[in-house]
């Protein structure tokens, strides 16, 4: 075991499906590559209200929340959790998503905010290269 | 990250700075004594829950959740799970069975990595119960898988602490094997409606039967986590032994037990933090270790009983 003085600071990531969807494979995938990346992943399960997945991040004190989306919903729902994270005042969390989610409402939803969107077939170490260049000061 | 005022968003209630001031716990941040000290440090009564994965602990939890918020307490549940041995990323996943509360004020669920923590992790769920208590909680509940040490280390923060089985996960060796038995005041048998509870519970009774004799003898529940059959027979076995803890004295012994406790494992990760920082700083205390780290460890011990060090270690 490595000797150092500073504790740790795992970052803290929420993933969570929204709405009524039931797929949640590729969610688990990705849990389990970020864990291996060495991030805290809090996984809220099925059938989250926007409001249940902000309330979570608020209370565990994430960085950052995914959301991932195969119903075809994201331009509701991934705008109501943008809308309740600034109604908690907590705009400061990362918000990324993944799911079947066309190309046109992809920019759209950038703009709304979401800081990235990533598709199927999008390699996990995509992510994960992705999350490092946002919190660089991981340790894992 | 900028500094908020925490006590202040304390006294607000709000969640979020209750959160941060869980991850400066988990960061080891001085920061938190300076808050714990200005907001007082109540210490709500801590109730342990822990068992083999899939045993039911948080859906057990969930279902005492709902008991004690229709009594009107003010419910905090530190949810703890492992992480990977490799990357120390983890994935926490207690929140899922204990959807029933979501957004109530009133309860708040943190989860944990059980390690990574300087110092221990109890020493980390300790001080994380004093700001819960701080900020208005009535009874705190402590989760934990109980696949290594962790649970022990848990067990020393609770007043109660629950082991829960369930039918089918090994019989009574494994049972004494795991030692578990030793830290348990209440046993759980969840799942009793499978096939196999009442064996799993007779195995118990023999196996505590045969454990030496004490003032408490710890009573086995049988429940039905999902469907709350037994719910009412464990909040009793609780108040139970809540009442014994009072009556007996026991529970003072224990708080008093915990506090030394709490006392040593101060100085062990202080002297550690500051014993690394004198390795890195001083070169030939470094290469003194690497000939023979018992050497260097001693000269460490007396340059820090002198008091120049012991500033720096709580800085």
């Amino acid at each position: 075991m490595a000797t150092r003085a500073a504790p740790p600071r795992p970052v803290r990531i929420v993933l969570a499906k929204v709405g009524l969807d039931g797929h949640d494979r590729g969610v688990k995938v990705v849990a389990r590559a970020l864990r291996d990346a060495g991030y805290e992943v809090i996984y809220t399960g099925l059938r989250q209200t926007p409001a249940m997945v902000v309330d979570a991040a608020l209370q565990e004190d994430a960085q950052a929340i995914g959301l991932s989306l195969h119903s075809g919903a994201h331009m509701t729902l991934i705008p109501a959790v943008l809308e309740e994270l600034r109604r908690r005042q907590a705009t400061d969390i990362l918000v990324f998503a993944g799911g079947i989610i066309p190309d046109e409402d992809i920019a759209e939803l950038k703009r709304m905010g979401v800081a990235e969107i990533f598709t199927p077939g999008a390699p996990l170490q995509g992510i994960v290269e992705w999350l490092r260049e946002r919190f660089p000061e991981v340790e894992s | 990250m900028p500094e908020r005022d925490l006590a202040a968003e304390f006294r607000a209630g709000n969640v979020r700075g209750l959160a941060r001031a869980i991850t400066l716990v988990e960061r080891r941040d001085p920061a938190v004594r300076r808050l714990l000290a200005e907001l007082g440090q109540p210490r709500p009564p801590v109730v342990g829950f822990t068992g083999a994965p899939g045993t039911g602990k948080s859906t057990l939890v969930d279902a005492l959740i709902r008991h004690w918020r229709a009594l009107g307490r003010k419910v905090a549940v530190i949810a703890v799970d492992p992480n990977s041995p490799y990357s120390g990323g983890a994935i926490l996943g207690d929140r899922i069975r204990m959807q029933g509360h979501a957004l109530d004020p009133g309860v708040y669920i943190r989860s944990m990595g059980a390690r990574g923590h300087l110092g221990g992790l109890s020493l980390a769920t300790r001080e994380a119960v004093r700001l819960l208590g701080a900020f208005g909680f009535d009874e705190v509940v402590l989760e934990t898988v109980g696949v290594g040490q962790s649970e022990l280390e848990v067990a020393a923060v609770a007043d109660t602490t629950v082991v829960v089985m369930a039918p089918g996960l090994g019989d009574g060796v494994q049972m004494i094997k795991a030692g578990i038995l030793e830290i348990a005041d209440v046993l759980v048998v969840n799942k009793a409606d499978l096939a196999g509870a009442q064996r799993a519970a007779q195995e118990l009774r023999t196996m505590l039967n045969l454990a030496p004799r004490t003032e408490w003898k710890p009573p086995i529940v049988m429940t039905v986590a999902l469907s709350g059959e037994g719910m009412d027979e464990l909040e009793q076995a609780l108040a139970r032994h809540r009442h014994y803890l009072e009556g007996s004295g026991e529970g003072r012994r224990r708080m008093q037990a915990r506090l030394r406790e709490e006392a040593a494992d101060l100085v062990g990760q202080w002297a550690r933090e500051a014993a690394l920082r004198l390795l890195e700083a001083d070169g030939e205390l470094g290469r003194l270790a690497d000939e023979s780290p018992y050497v260097a460890a001693e000269q460490i011990l007396s340059r820090l009983g002198t008091g120049g060090e012991r500033a720096e270690a709580r800085a």
